[in-house]
């Protein structure tokens, strides 16, 4: 029988890099193919091929044995093919059922919505492959692991074969993964067959019957899961020997540098995000705190650096009150800020290079005199932050837009560590980033906290935590559930607490032998 | 990307909104107060406000004037403001605070009426037919809207489709002496400029407030243009027929809402036909979801196969078709010539009844309603001698406009993907 | 970023260079001259073109033309045509025969008639300068004030009534005062909807409409009211202002040649010398292009959009006060005729840098000026500018347009400089 899908040669050039070169790929019916490379390595471009995003310059595709071509995702799902993607494909202001046959509605007297019978199917769905969801529920309600299942949902509605899963995992805590990987399983045994897509490799050891490495747009080697082990893999992907834990010292805190007492925020339409909230970060300590997107994290950062007004609480700097001062305040008392978003919040993406690493001071001596800008300046501190921290652009004067994505945070990295700080506030400081930069970011945040600065990290990547911090905080429904020692926790506990589950006393201090099983 | 926070049990958080609680209430004793003070002040007891209830030289549909003491009028709602005011200082209305609200500028602008009106009639009715005529081509501007920015296209230009479908409806109607054609002209003008705003904003992606700000020069130009070359010269090319009062059966008859609602122009009832086929089509209709979810998520349509480009195209067309009746309604079932700005920044009024009327159908009825009222207000009252210039009194409907809106906006929901152009990568 | 080391450039490259936004010193290669105006020239031309088409399409000689003959049809066209862009081009630079002969005379008398066309050209640039400043400016600050319109009203109300109810000031004293009215009322005006975008999130397009219908309406309350001429039977007519409070004019009338020129082109420096040279500025391009991370760098967004707002609303109450005190000396109701679009148009032409403005406000004046004789020898309405205006528009807008028609490369540097919200309250 011929294999459900095939890829032969697919090529895929995009202007200054070759995304895909000469790909083939097979994948046999019942069977859950992991597609493993870094951020970039050509992936995704592979996979919106697959679903009719992107046209190939060379090869073909080929389902059931026969030739088809895809030139729009309806395409795609007529061939039986569909896509849960990184980023869900749901509109949050429409019910379930209306996200589920939108594209394809039944309809009734002309043109007018047969809900009922679309609410119908979706029962049948989940009863038959144990996805229980409401289908009258409006999606911006749902938890994101609900909201996954209604991706799931929209494609079995659709009667695809071959399910792409891009990344399914980025905002699942390690339970709510489990359970994906329980469906995902019984899909298959169903006889669905399944790509998925990650850079996560204990994932991929875990649910995968076959897995392909990708490199730079190239498949560099398949492996088998059973016998297949994380080093390997890891330097598979990146294609040399990848140095896995970060090296720290044990370093005794110093005096507490933040003090969160108490905090209460709501966000803009007054929903309670923060929950009475306490924390301390200490001098030459890394405080990091973990939790599954969307649990509060985002607005305790915005809080204490000023973005956010708190409704009640107490954020102190060094013993100094700073609840709801403005963010320059905050900044001038001697803090850094890496932000979430780094093209949204942390660059202005069409300034040079040169004023976005001034961005924070350019009003103050010696960048400006008065109100006179001081261009020569400007420049010269361009010049040694480019060299500093090694970033790559042609010049200062380019626009930080046209930089790469490791590039465009070394800038924002630079602007914040080069000023004298007592306190770094680093969120998801590694998102979307290849190895190489992971590497060297993680290096300067440790280094910073080693010269005595205190560090808050936020970060969704619970291997980062565990590898960076000294103390974690995890974070659930706006509450922080749990503070631990980072050598006193094991990763099982941490992924029970990020759920929102408090294991029984004494066990968060039991299993310290599994501590950082280091993958990324 | 930013990465939005799962609301937590939809805990809201009341204590933040005590001030507007406070608020609200001192604002309401003021008008209590200033209801008192101005109204009452060097106000005979014994006068009497007239209110007629029946539109000027109708005979269907009569209903009894309503002859009310002005003074005493203006004591009880002045007591009745307090009286809100108390409550909302002391308990909160919770929920029904907007009401309230909405029950004393009532109650503010009836006691305005009563003092305007003191010692002589005031045709109540004809002033509400008045501003149900005036609603249209707001109203009409809102649906125009909705229909854009419900798929995610801004348009602004909303006034400029007015202003040429009023042009071009005077010139054609004028003619071929022919209502249908004019106004069917009227129509495939503002079609052609809704095509144009499609093209730029759609296809060549520029900024869509940027194209529509264009097509309203272009409009204001050519209006003016054709207006001097040819209507102001040949006075028969801008004396176009127009609709007459049609009158439904039975439903005429209904003291007040009869005369207002169902003896009126054709223009009104095409505007109560048209909201009930946008409020079905959009909510319950595969039509209305495809248009929604493209001015929601471009992308997640496009990835279940819907053609978000020609959804696009096909909403700010529909938009137009609707500019252009709301256009031709001005020469043809209002004014009856041409007359260069005619339209007077309706189709940007228009715009924002769409926005406090949350992009439904309805509540952009509402919204427009209001706005038509607050239009009718000035004209009235300038008829009546006012002590207030009707200069500035004409003022009014922008005024209320601008206070609406920072009242209301970002209260709504407004289509997430509006004014953002799709690119298919 | 404008690298200002004491590089010894042409002036008119390092214009160009500004106006372009490219900077001498970026490793890029360097576009040509031409490569660089290409597109604004041949929007013009083809908006001319397509205006031209306009003027035929409407004139009873081409459709007399056309009935005899298909030849006799052109013909008439191009007559028609070129009759109309003649008295424009003519009535807005001076008609070169005339020019050439005042010369030789050297009658200065003559000289100066004979150039009076091109100095009027430069009197009706003036308002378009300072109008076009003030979009540059906001666009640049991320806000689209298309109240511009309004704000002209006011400011020129304003200049008035300071420049014909304060008496028995000198000149020196009272000019400024007047202008530095209607600049201080253009900015008020232009506060509004700035602190309703900036507290509520009411989107100023809006807002700046609703602005301009009131100011309009303002004007003509307070001058067939408060501030109407004795004895103007109620007309909506200003009294006329004071002498001290002129703008000097350079010549003997009828030229109106005058002082406000020149300051036009004084603020033109000073705006592009505070967007690009000051912290002010950059505070502002900060705010205009990514207001979060404006916010992030701990700019405050409120008081920039605010301060923005007045800036912009100041130049255009220039433009007005400019036109009372310059060349009008008295306020009526037909002041403006679409300053406020037209300066949208202004700072898109002039890719919002205040240099580009400054030649965008030149071709207008020309063009306007031009309008003016062409509808006394034609017949055409002065409203064929707005149009060919609005032409102009779409092509600097969509240059895609312009490159399908004359088969051009693309070019991939199309940025666009405005960036905009949408309505509902994107904060």
């Amino acid at each position: 029988m011929a294999p459900i899908l095939q890829l032969k040669g697919i090529t895929k050039q995009f202007p200054g890099i070759l995304a895909n070169d000469h790909i083939d790929l097979t994948l046999g019916k019942g069977e859950i193919l992991a597609l493993l490379g870094e951020n970039g390595a050509g992936k995704t471009t592979l996979m919106n091929i697959l679903y009719g995003l992107y046209q190939p310059d060379e090869g073909e595709i080929l389902v059931n044995g026969e030739k088809v071509t895809i030139h729009s995702p309806t395409d795609a799902i007529t061939s039986g093919i569909g896509m849960v993607h990184q980023h869900f494909m749901l509109i949050p202001v429409f019910t379930v059922t209306e996200n589920v046959m939108l594209g394809s509605e039944p309809v009734k007297a002309g043109d007018f919505l047969d809900r009922k019978k679309t609410a119908q199917k979706i029962n049948e769905i989940s009863k038959q492959y144990n996805l229980e969801v409401n289908p009258d529920d409006y999606v911006k309600d749902l938890p994101v692991g609900v909201q996954q299942r209604v991706e799931i949902i929209k494609l079995l509605y659709r009667n695809a074969e071959i399910l792409i899963f891009d990344e399914p995992t980025a905002v699942l805590t390690p339970q709510e993964a489990d359970e994906l990987f329980n469906i995902m399983r019984e899909l298959t045994k169903q006889g669905k067959s399944i790509i998925f897509i990650t850079h996560k490799l204990r994932e991929v050891l875990e649910i995968s019957n076959r897995i392909m490495v990708i490199r730079r747009g190239k498949v560099v080697g398949e492996a088998d899961p059973k016998t297949a082990d994380n080093k390997k893999l890891a330097e598979m992907m990146v294609g040399r020997e990848v140095n896995l834990v970060v090296e720290k010292d044990i370093k005794k805190p110093g005096d507490v540098v933040l003090s969160v007492e108490d905090l209460v925020v709501a966000d803009q339409f007054k929903n309670l995000v923060i929950d009475h909230i306490s924390l301390d970060v200490h001098a030459g300590q890394i405080l990091g705190v973990a939790g599954v997107q969307g649990n509060g994290q985002t607005e305790l950062v915005e809080v204490v650096t000023g973005l956010h007004k708190a409704v009640s609480g107490k954020i102190a700097f060094k013993g100094k009150d700073i609840t709801n001062c403005s963010p320059r305040v905050i900044t001038e008392a001697g803090t850094a800020h890496v932000p979430e978003d780094r093209q949204a919040d942390g660059l202005v993406l069409p300034f040079t290079v040169a004023e976005n690493l001034v961005l924070c001071s350019y009003y103050q001596e010696p960048y400006a005199h008065g109100v006179v800008l001081q261009y020569d300046k400007i420049l010269e501190n361009a010049e040694k932050m480019i060299k500093d921290f090694d970033i790559r652009t042609p010049s200062p004067f380019v626009s930080v837009g046209t930089l790469s994505g490791g590039n465009q945070q070394k800038v924002i990295i630079a602007r914040e560590l080069s000023r004298p700080i007592e306190l770094l506030v680093a969120s998801q400081p590694t998102r979307g980033l290849d190895v190489g930069s992971i590497e060297y970011i993680h290096k300067r945040i440790v280094q910073k906290r080693d010269e005595g600065c205190a560090v808050l990290l936020i970060s969704p990547e619970l291997d980062e935590i565990i590898e960076l911090s000294d103390r974690i905080a995890v974070m659930f429904r706006g509450k922080i559930i749990a503070t631990v020692n980072a050598d006193e926790v094991s990763k099982e506990t941490l992924g029970l607490l990020m759920a929102g589950i408090i294991p029984e006393k004494g066990e968060i201090a039991s299993k310290t032998e599994k501590v950082v099983e280091a993958t990324f | 990307m930013a990465v939005s926070t799962t609301t937590i049990h939809h805990q809201k958080i009341n204590e933040i909104s005590s001030i507007r609680r406070y608020a609200t209430g001192v604002i309401e004793i003021l008008v209590a107060v200033f209801i008192y003070l101005a109204f009452t002040a060097k106000m005979a007891s014994d006068t009497l406000t007239t209110f007629v209830m029946t539109p000027g030289g109708l005979d269907v549909g009569k209903m009894a004037d309503l002859i009310v003491p002005t003074r005493i009028t203006l004591i009880i709602l002045s007591v009745f403001c307090l009286i809100i005011a108390g409550i909302q200082l002391i308990k909160g209305f919770g929920k029904l605070t907007n009401l309230m609200v909405g029950l004393v500028f009532l109650a503010f602008i009836f006691g305005f009426l009563s003092w305007q009106a003191a010692g002589k009639s005031l045709n109540l009715a004809g002033m509400l037919s008045s501003s149900v005529l005036l609603a249209v081509p707001i109203t009409l501007g809102a649906f125009s809207g909705i229909l854009c920015e419900r798929a995610g296209v801004v348009n602004i230009a909303i006034e400029g489709m007015m202003l040429m479908a009023a042009m071009v409806s005077a010139l054609m109607g004028s003619i071929t002496h022919s209502i249908w054609l004019g106004l069917l002209f009227g129509i495939i003008s503002a079609l052609l400029l809704a095509l144009l705003h499609g093209v730029l904003s759609i296809k060549y992606k520029i900024n869509q407030i940027i194209s529509g700000t264009v097509i309203n020069i272009f409009s204001t130009g050519i209006t003016a243009f054709i207006s001097q070359k040819y209507l102001q010269v040949f006075q028969q090319l801008n004396n176009p027929p127009m609709f007459t009062r049609f009158e439904i059966p039975l439903l005429s008859k209904i003291p007040l809402i009869g005369p207002i609602l169902f003896n009126t122009n054709f223009f009104v009832y095409l505007m109560f036909i048209i909201l009930i086929i946008l409020q079905i089509a959009l909510f319950s209709t595969r039509w209305g979801l495809r248009m929604r979810s493209v001015g929601e998520h471009p992308k997640a349509a496009d990835t279940l196969g819907i053609n978000v480009i020609k959804t696009r195209y096909m909403a700010v067309l529909l938009g137009g078709l609707v500019a252009g009746i709301a256009g031709s309604f001005y020469i043809l079932g209002s004014v009856g010539r041409f007359d260069e700005g005619m339209t007077a920044g309706k189709g940007f009024i228009g715009l924002a009844a769409m926005i406090l009327g949350n992009y439904n159908p309805i509540g952009a009825l509402g919204a427009g309603m209001l706005f038509g009222f607050a239009d009718s207000l000035g004209s009235k009252l300038s008829l009546l001698g006012s002590v207030i210039p009707s200069t500035l009194m004409s003022t009014a409907p922008y005024l209320i406009t601008m206070i609406v809106l920072a009242g209301f906006v970002g209260k709504g929901h407004v289509p997430a993907a509006d004014g953002e152009p799709y690119n298919k990568e | 970023m404008k690298n200002n080391k004491n590089d010894k450039q042409d002036l008119g490259k390092v214009i160009l260079n500004e106006i372009t936004g490219e900077d001498p010193k970026s490793p890029k290669k360097k576009k040509s001259f031409w490569k660089k105006i290409e597109i604004p020239f041949l929007a013009i031309i083809t908006g001319l073109l397509i205006g031209g088409i306009l003027i035929g399409a409407t004139s009873q000689s081409v459709y007399a033309g056309f009935a005899v003959s298909i030849w006799s049809g052109f013909a008439a066209l191009g007559k028609e045509i070129g009759t109309a862009y003649f008295s424009l081009f003519t009535g807005s630079l001076g008609n070169p025969v005339t020019i050439i002969q005042a010369l030789q005379s050297g009658n200065a008398t003559d000289i100066r008639f004979a150039l009076n066309p091109l100095l009027e050209s430069l009197v009706k640039s003036t308002p378009y300068i300072f109008a076009g400043l003030a979009c540059a400016l906001a666009f640049r600050a991320g806000l689209f004030n298309i109240g511009v319109e309004g704000q002209l009203f006011i400011g020129a109300a304003a200049a008035t009534y300071v420049g014909y109810a304060i008496k028995g000031l000198p000149s020196y004293i009272h000019m400024p005062l007047a202008i530095l009215a209607g600049a201080a009322a253009g900015a008020l005006w232009a506060i509004v909807p700035g602190l309703l975008k900036a507290w509520t999130g009411g989107h100023e397009v809006i807002n700046c409409i609703m602005m301009n219908y009131i100011a309009y309406r303002l004007t003509t309350y307070l001058l067939t009211g408060p501030m109407t001429r004795p004895g103007g039977g109620g007309m909506p007519l200003s009294p006329m202002i004071e002498k001290s409070a002129y703008i000097p004019q350079f010549f003997q009338s009828p030229i109106r040649f005058h002082l406000g020129f020149f300051i036009a082109l004084a603020f033109a420096v000073l705006v592009w010398w505070i967007l690009f040279k000051t912290t002010w500025g950059l505070n502002l391009r900060t705010v205009g292009t990514n207001p979060r991370a404006a916010k992030y760098a701990g700019l405050n967004i409120t008081k920039t959009i605010i301060v923005g707002m007045a800036m912009s609303g100041a130049l255009a109450g220039l433009a007005g006060a400019n036109e009372i005190l310059a060349v009008n000396h008295s306020m009526a109701i037909g002041l403006s005729s679409g300053y406020g679009f037209d300066s949208i148009a202004l700072a898109l032409l002039g890719n919002s840098h205040p240099f580009g403005v400054v030649l965008a406000a030149l071709l207008f004046g020309v063009l306007k000026n031009g309008a003016t004789r062409m509808m006394v020898v034609s017949s055409i309405p002065i409203d064929i500018v707005t149009i060919i205006q609005a032409l102009i528009l779409i092509f600097i807008a969509a240059p895609a347009i312009i490159r399908a028609i004359f088969h051009l490369r693309s070019s991939k540097e199309d940025t666009a400089i405005v960036t905009l919200s949408s309505w509902g309250g994107g904060k």
